[in-house]
């Protein structure tokens, strides 16, 4: 869930109001957005994709309490991380673009799974299978 | 609520909805000279399923006996419910469509030194669907949840009224065909980027007439770290522990979904269940930061190292997200049984291409591609030919929630919710299905229907969150009442009390109603055979 915005870093232009899917924000009366809908949170963390100025901290956490608060989280650098990883704050390079290595998630996923079932023909292969 | 007059607005076209069907519907329908609004509950960019995900598209070249061998393939998956000819639509449809955003998405390499169209990164390709169709001439309204549709006299649709949710200010728009690509139905499940699925569309649809089918069909769910549903899921290698350290017998995932499921759903019931990732592929393990940055966020807020640590997991219910049921379709043109209403996508039943399995990722994004472009073309061509007819008088056809049947307030929804997700995706429910059950679940949740369309009228915001009950509690009768009169079992409708396939159940079946929920199989038995 939303945890945090960093006043100090916000620079007031609503970019989480407008692309939070869910509405979770309202534009705040002096530029700062509230949270004014935590039970609308989804914890996709769009918001931190969309903010600009590194301004927004989403816990993990879906429920409850978070196990990383903000100012740890600032602390961390695990703020803007997320839009850094994206490549969301700066230009790719031509001969490396953000994306490049995106065409082999398929491959490993289908990996994945066929590890799941070599291990599991191996393991319990002779087990009977309630 | 509203301080200010209602926008009213007109269009050829009016999308409503604001995921991936949404934006190729518009972009189509703009391409076609269609003068196109797109209402967005949300942002169209971070909106739904795709945003947060990585959706891989049904990818096969034009090359001799491929696509003939893709598609026997997948047919045979179907339990006889697909249809080859949309499976052939949607495999040629895509090859054609992902490479036109090239000057929006960021293409890159697929390793094989050639273009990497199939797959696409959620936030990125919305972000290019958005730009897309803003240069195609969409006129994007985000943040606009639909509430209703509008008809007219003779029974076809009008058009849809709203409430800009930024704005505070209702909205209304005419049209001369309105396309429903609202996506499905999720249940509040937690599953990342469905808290806006919520039936909207499914409910609008059926308050104008229009009946579904494969309701039955909703049987799905993806395993995330259980504090934080990821949309892509790079656990297929887990293995599975209790709390205390002993390995679970749990069948590998994509070798017979449900056996996994189904293993993972009673260890879930019994305690917590532990993940250990250990036995990843190397290559996923090093680059999956690059590859999917959000699904490593979930951990490392969290100081977890997803490949060395293990973590408690659940199941989140995707319901007919990734299930099938949807809107029934009746045309080539995505045309429902109402007159001027298109529906795509999720929205859409997808049991033309993929019958009673889910059809996967790489299936589902296909058709949330094609149906929209099909969708969108088709109602610009039906709205040239019938115009607009946007000064004659509409009626309004909202009812629960927004009419109610009896004295007005305002219900707390909160009530009936985990009842709507008991009789939904509670594992239990979905994944042992028995009459008893389902007639349980059907009671349970008429009598939450029932609180809302009686009672409940709300204006504004909370007219917006009251309709979204409204839905997800018609989507539950709808499924349940799907699911007792499948009186078998097929693909992920599992029954205990049926588990035979009966051939002459071997037909789509249609559920509608909404105070009185009727089903029907779309075509009789007997001539099924005969065919």
């Amino acid at each position: 869930m939303i945890a945090q915005i960093f006043e100090e870093r916000c620079t007031g232009c609503q970019a989480c109001v407008v692309a939070c899917p869910t509405h979770v924000f309202d534009a705040g009366t002096d530029g700062v957005p509230l949270i004014a809908r935590l039970d609308q949170c989804q914890t996709c963390f769009m918001c931190e994709l969309y903010c600009p100025a590194d301004a927004l901290y989403v816990a993990p956490e879906q429920e409850g309490a978070p196990s990383l608060s903000a100012v740890e989280a600032l602390a961390m650098g695990q703020v803007g991380r997320l839009r850094h990883d994206y490549g969301w704050d700066r230009d790719a390079p031509p001969e490396a673009p953000h994306l490049q290595d995106f065409w082999q998630l398929g491959p490993l996923l289908r990996e994945g799974a066929e590890i799941a079932a070599r291990r599991y023909a191996a393991r319990w292969a002779d087990t009977d299978i309630a | 609520m509203s301080e200010a007059a209602p926008i009213t607005r007109s269009a050829d076209v009016l999308i409503i909805g604001g995921g991936m069907a949404a934006c190729w519907a518009a972009i189509m329908a703009a391409q076609a000279g269609a003068d196109v609004l797109l209402v967005d509950k949300g942002f169209v960019g971070t909106s739904g399923v795709t945003a947060t995900g990585g959706p891989n598209h049904w990818w096969v070249a034009p090359e001799p006996g491929r696509r003939e061998a893709a598609i026997e393939e997948r047919y045979a998956r179907s339990f006889g419910l697909a249809e080859r000819d949309w499976m052939a639509r949607i495999i040629d449809e895509t090859w054609r469509a992902l490479p036109q955003l090239a000057g929006y998405y960021p293409f890159a390499g697929d390793g094989k030194g050639g273009t990497f169209y199939s797959g696409v990164r959620g936030p990125e390709y919305m972000r290019a669907l958005r730009r897309f169709a803003q240069y195609a001439g969409v006129t994007i309204l985000d943040h606009h949840p639909a509430l209703e549709l509008l008809l007219h006299a003779d029974g076809s649709v009008a058009g849809a009224a709203g409430y800009a949710r930024l704005k505070q200010q209702a909205w209304t728009v005419r049209a001369g065909a309105v396309v429903i690509a609202t996506g499905g139905c999720a249940f509040r499940s937690g599953l990342i980027g469905s808290h806006g699925n919520s039936g909207d569309g499914l409910l609008m649809a059926a308050e104008v007439g229009a009946v579904l089918s494969g309701m039955e069909f909703s049987v799905s769910y993806s395993l995330s770290p259980a504090w934080n549903s990821t949309r892509t899921l790079p656990y297929f290698a887990a293995r599975f522990f209790d709390t205390e350290g002993r390995e679970l017998d749990v069948p590998p995932p994509m070798s017979g979904e449900a056996a996994h499921l189904r293993a993972l759903a009673r260890a879930l019931e019994a305690g917590p269940v532990l993940a250990d990732l250990s036995d990843a592929p190397d290559a996923l393990k090093q680059g999956l930061r690059r590859i999917q940055p959000a699904s490593l966020a979930p951990f490392e807020h969290k100081r977890i190292d997803l490949f060395r640590d293990r973590f408690p997991v659940r199941l989140f219910g995707e319901g007919t997200v990734r299930g099938t049921g949807g809107v029934q379709i009746v045309g080539d043109g995505c045309e429902t049984s109402v007159a001027n209403l298109y529906a795509a996508g999720d929205s859409a039943t997808r049991e033309l291409v993929a019958g009673a399995t889910s059809g996967g990722g790489a299936q589902n994004a296909a058709w949330a591609l094609t149906s929209g472009r099909i969708a969108g073309a088709a109602a610009a061509a039906h709205a040239r030919r019938t115009g607009r007819r946007g000064d004659t008088p509409v009626l309004a056809a909202g009812t629960v929630g927004l009419r109610p049947a009896s004295t007005a307030r305002l219900p707390d929804v909160r009530e009936g919710l985990p009842i709507i997700q008991a009789a939904t995706i509670g594992y239990d429910a979905a994944l042992w299905r028995s009459a008893g059950k389902l007639e349980r679940h059907r009671d349970a949740v008429e009598a939450v229907w029932r609180t809302i369309a009686d009672h409940g009228r709300a204006e504004g915001l909370a007219a917006v969150a009251l309709r979204e009950h409204a839905a997800m509690a018609a989507c539950a009768g709808w499924i349940v009442a799907a699911a007792l009169a499948r009186d078998e079992s097929r693909g992920m409708h599992m029954r205990i009390d049926r588990p035979g396939t009966d051939p002459a159940q071997q037909s789509r079946l249609l559920v509608a109603g909404l105070d009185h929920v009727w089903t029907r199989p779309e075509r009789p038995a007997a001539q099924e055979i005969a065919a």
